[in-house]
């Protein structure tokens, strides 16, 4: 059992979770997580995806009830049912996707579901208080500017903005980094240190080292549901976090040997596409991807990235511009004739559109496979080759599965990720295109996917792999371009690619420093406008 | 005490079976309760009912004929719904099936060899039906106009139409709501009592679709579009194409079960073609969970309840509209009951710490043959351990008292430790 707290004599902590259980069906999300928080204190929650970060913070935030455990606020027990309870007692979560009203301004969003607001809200004093907030903690927000204009690291504001105005002195932050540029996450940092002098305590969830070493005070890491570690960040290094994280050493360098490009795979000649939404995503990209290189694509989400991977796999209809692949015109393929082509595609999406959440692994591994001898003759599919072809490539590529018939929604988001991975790779000839691989899966699991990149590049495949983590591109892509509003801001050799230059580019500047490491031989250009 | 749903790891075999047959006890319970309301005796109107449907020759055919335009739109629309396309037109189909084949047995017999007459009638109700189901097929695969609609819509224009024609434009002088009789070499033959040929070709489709579905590229497809229509696209999948042919079939499917209630049973288009089989289909369909084979065994079962309902008003005395409350009655909790095949429920006590404590243990050493440490957020399961329930329940329920999937074990299913 957990022993009973003494009353510290110096500043209590606020916030006390003891003994936190949760569990999910198969899966013991925390097991008895315990988690001091101070008065103005930064404290990072570390760790790999599904080692219980973000459980343990919804329960906080009153989305999930703990089946055992329990919370004090200010020394006292806290029954947290729901959101509104966790507000009550002054708790506040920015969530990973933000939950704003697009077509409602700043001010509305951030009174909006406040209990006892007036029938007829008074606006004005409202957008004056948001001002003088904003001012003071230095979040730049214009009251009375609609969300939809907005850019991410605008609308992060806005959210954390939302919890000051209502009060919260318990912030969470559930990985706020992932959206922003580098510089973005600069910013923010400012903003905690703002927050942290005015006495709020945060919480903040991430995998990323450098952020921790860069944001907190003190860093909680969990692994596989426990808290394994609580340190003074000062008192730590990255590699120690990153022992503790995954629970053995950690390499962080992949053995990488020089590229040796060959003939042109991909050839982007002055590509222009539109979005969902039918406006321009895509405008005059050029660009080329050759046998044996990883062109990496570098840019804030939204960028273009996710239109410029459909365009490629045949999903996205090109409205002025050249698709070619092996020089063979493909500007109006199909995905089916994409695929016939060569190109195989790991999408961003995995779950929705990656996968068949409600089918067994083997049918989601054969899935481009099934239209071809020997797993199908004349439209009959064999089942037991079936079977057979697809426990082979689960042992390939260690997905770990208790069956090949258990559907895939029940396995974890690494082995979703290998299921994938297992599919296009098997399938793939020619290009293979690769849309943020790597994102949310722990660091094995993130190192079995850029080794498996890497291999197909040195079997003289073309990889185009679409990533937001840059240390990621500038480990594992040879060049890397960066798209900013649709447009190619630039493309540098990986080497020679500094984060600063990188993140400048990311947020608009036309490729600053290096003027001619893109040019390559061949017709491509490191395209400046 | 707290009652609680939670999600079933993997799919159980026993829940498939168990959950249909509890929810079908509980159905006779609500009966029961309709039936002592009207002032009848529950045991002897079941009784009435199940001897009414299968105590004589004369019953079990009559289920038999029943059952037959049952399985082949249940069919048809169990096609359509397993590509997440909502059919709900079946009704329509049937009615053109049964108009266009008596049309053809009717005015085109002329100048044909005797022998082909069956088999272009039933080729007719054949085309009839896929032209309904194609309409609404082709607006949705190119112009996306919602299939619930159009497939609906139709089904008053194909009833209405039919019955301009057996009223006005068909109609034979001396009756007022039919056409003339089918010429007897177009007729299917009958196998026992009225019931005819057409129960073959049903059970043959039902056969034939299973294999489809389970052992060709199409039928791979199409669960791959119903299951997730972005990965179909994704993968190669032409949606529009599929939901063209896959309709053009459904359709036809449902169109045989209009031409062979016209060919088999009726013998002429007439009045009461369709009661309403296509609008069952759809509750078959979705009962049968879209197996053909299950098709088959719920049309069989739907037609007992109709015919043995049929029964009760006249040996129990119950107004006729009694029986027909019933079966809705009796429907209601089968079709909610499908609830438990995807999860199971959960009832425990207030919390105890001791027997936490003593879960432990076990606890620790179940974590350790977890799959991938990466599970937990992404609700990724193994399904090998959740012997514990909140908190350390004291008493665990699940579903029907029965569930145990593959390889799972759970303590609280022993009973209470508290």
């Amino acid at each position: 059992m957990t022993a009973r707290i003494t009353q510290p004599t110096v500043s209590p902590p606020v916030l006390q979770m003891r003994s936190i259980t949760k569990r999910f069906p198969g899966v013991l999300a925390n097991d008895r997580v315990d988690l001091d928080l101070y008065a103005g204190e930064v404290l990072a929650l570390l760790g790999e995806n599904g080692a219980g970060k973000s459980t343990l913070m919804n329960i906080l935030a009153g989305l999930y009830r703990p089946d055992a455990g329990e919370i004090l606020i200010q020394g006292r027990p806290a029954e947290i049912h729901a959101p509104r309870d966790a507000a009550a007692f002054g708790i506040g979560m920015v969530h990973q996707n933000f939950m704003l009203v697009p077509t409602m301004t700043v001010a509305q969003n951030i009174v909006l579901g406040i209990a006892d607001l007036a029938f007829v809200p008074d606006l004005g004093a409202i957008e004056t208080r948001i001002r003088e907030l904003s001012d003071r903690y230095g979040l730049k927000v214009d009251p009375r500017a609609y969300i939809w204009q907005l850019g991410v690291g605008e609308q992060q504001r806005v959210e954390i903005l939302k919890l000051i105005y209502r009060g919260a002195d318990i912030v969470i932050l559930d990985e706020p980094t992932a959206v922003l540029t580098p510089q973005e996450a600069q910013d923010l940092g400012r903003i905690l240190a703002v927050m942290q002098a005015e006495g709020k305590s945060i919480v903040f969830i991430t995998h990323k080292m450098a952020e921790v070493i860069a944001f907190s005070d003190r860093v909680c890491v969990l692994r596989q549901g426990r808290v394994v570690a609580t340190k003074r960040t000062a008192d730590t290094n990255p590699r120690e976090l990153a022992r503790l994280m995954v629970g053995r050493e950690v390499l962080f360098r992949l053995d990488k040997r020089p590229a040796q490009p060959g003939d042109p795979v991909l050839t982007l000649e002055a590509v222009h596409a539109n979005n969902d939404k039918g406006l321009p995503a895509l405008r005059d990209v050029s660009l080329q991807a050759r046998q044996g290189e990883i062109l990496g694509i570098a840019g804030v989400a939204g960028n273009g990235q996710q239109e410029l991977a459909e365009v490629v796999t045949g999903l996205r209809p090109i409205k002025r511009g050249k698709l070619l692949i092996n020089q063979r015109d493909l500007t109006h393929c199909t995905s089916l004739e994409a695929i016939h082509a060569g190109v195989s595609h790991i999408p961003a999406d995995r779950v929705g559109m990656g996968s068949v959440g409600d089918m067994p692994v083997a049918d989601n591994i054969v899935m481009k496979a099934y239209r071809m001898p020997p797993l199908a003759r004349q439209g009959v599919l064999n089942r037991r080759r079936i079977l057979d072809f697809a426990r082979a490539l689960i042992d390939v590529f260690q997905i770990a599965t208790p069956t090949p018939q258990t559907h895939v929604k029940f396995l974890s988001g690494g082995n979703i990720q290998k299921t994938i991975l297992a599919r296009e790779i098997d399938a793939c000839t020619d290009l293979l295109v690769a849309v943020y691989p790597s994102r949310g899966l722990d660091v094995g699991a993130t190192e079995a996917v850029r080794r498996r990149l890497l291999e197909q590049r040195d079997e003289g495949r073309a990889v185009l792999l679409v990533s937001e983590d840059l240390d990621e591109l500038r480990t594992v892509a040879d060049r890397i371009a960066v798209l900013y509003e649709g447009r190619v801001m630039g493309v540098v050799n990986a080497e020679e690619a500094d984060v600063e230059t990188l993140g400048l580019m990311m947020a608009g500047a036309s490729d600053p420093v290096i003027g001619d490491a893109a040019a390559d031989p061949g017709t491509e250009g490191g395209r400046t406008q | 005490m707290k009652l609680e749903l939670r999600k079933r790891e993997s799919i159980s075999r026993r829940a498939a079976i168990v959950v249909p047959l509890a929810s079908f006890g509980v159905s006779l319970l609500f009966g029961a309760i309709l039936l002592i309301v009207s002032g009848a005796n529950p045991l002897q109107t079941y009784a009435a009912m199940a001897g009414g449907a299968f105590g004589s020759v004369n019953g079990l055919t009559e289920v038999l004929v029943k059952s037959i335009p049952l399985i082949l739109t249940g069919l048809g629309v169990a096609l359509a719904f397993r590509m997440r396309f909502w059919n709900i037109g079946a009704e329509g189909q049937l009615t053109m099936g049964a108009v266009a084949a008596a049309g053809v047995a009717l005015f085109w017999s002329q100048g044909m060899p005797a022998w082909t007459i069956l088999p272009l009638s039933l080729l007719a109700g054949c085309i009839a039906g896929a032209v309904w189901a194609g309409v609404p097929a082709i607006l949705k695969a190119f112009l996306n106009v919602d299939e619930t609609l159009t497939t609906l819509m139709l089904n008053y224009v194909a009833v209405l139409y039919s019955e301009h024609l057996y009223y006005v434009a068909w109609r034979a002088p001396n009756y007022n709501s039919g056409t003339e009789r089918i010429p007897e070499f177009a007729w299917l033959p009958r196998i026992a009592g009225r019931a005819h040929a057409g129960i073959f070709i049903g059970l043959a489709i039902a056969v034939l679709l299973w294999a489809v579905f389970r052992y060709t590229r199409w039928g791979f497809e199409l669960k791959i579009i119903g299951a997730n229509p972005t990965a179909a696209r994704y993968l190669g999948i032409s949606i529009a194409r599929n939901i063209v042919v896959t309709l053009l079939v459904s359709g036809a499917i449902s169109g045989l079960a209009g031409a062979g209630e016209v060919l088999g049973l009726t013998r002429r288009l007439q009045q009461g073609i369709s009661v309403g089989y296509g609008y069952t289909a759809i509750i078959i369909a979705w009962m049968a969970q879209l197996n053909p084979l299950g098709v088959v065994l719920v049309a069989f079962l739907m037609a007992a309840l109709a015919v043995g309902g049929d029964q009760i008003q006249m040996r129990m005395r119950l107004p006729a509209s009694v029986g027909v409350v019933l079966q809705g009655m009796l429907l209601i909790p089968m079709l909610a009951g499908s609830i438990f095949r995807e999860y199971s429920l959960h009832v425990s006590r207030a919390r105890n710490q001791e027997s936490r404590i003593e879960n432990r243990e076990d606890t620790d050493r179940q974590e350790d043959d977890a799959v991938d440490g990466e599970a937990a957020e992404t609700g990724g399961a193994n399904g090998s351990s959740r012997s514990r329930g909140t908190g350390g329940a004291a008493g665990t329920l699940r579903s029907g008292g029965t569930e145990g999937s593959a390889g799972s074990l759970r303590s609280g299913g022993t009973g209470g430790s508290a």
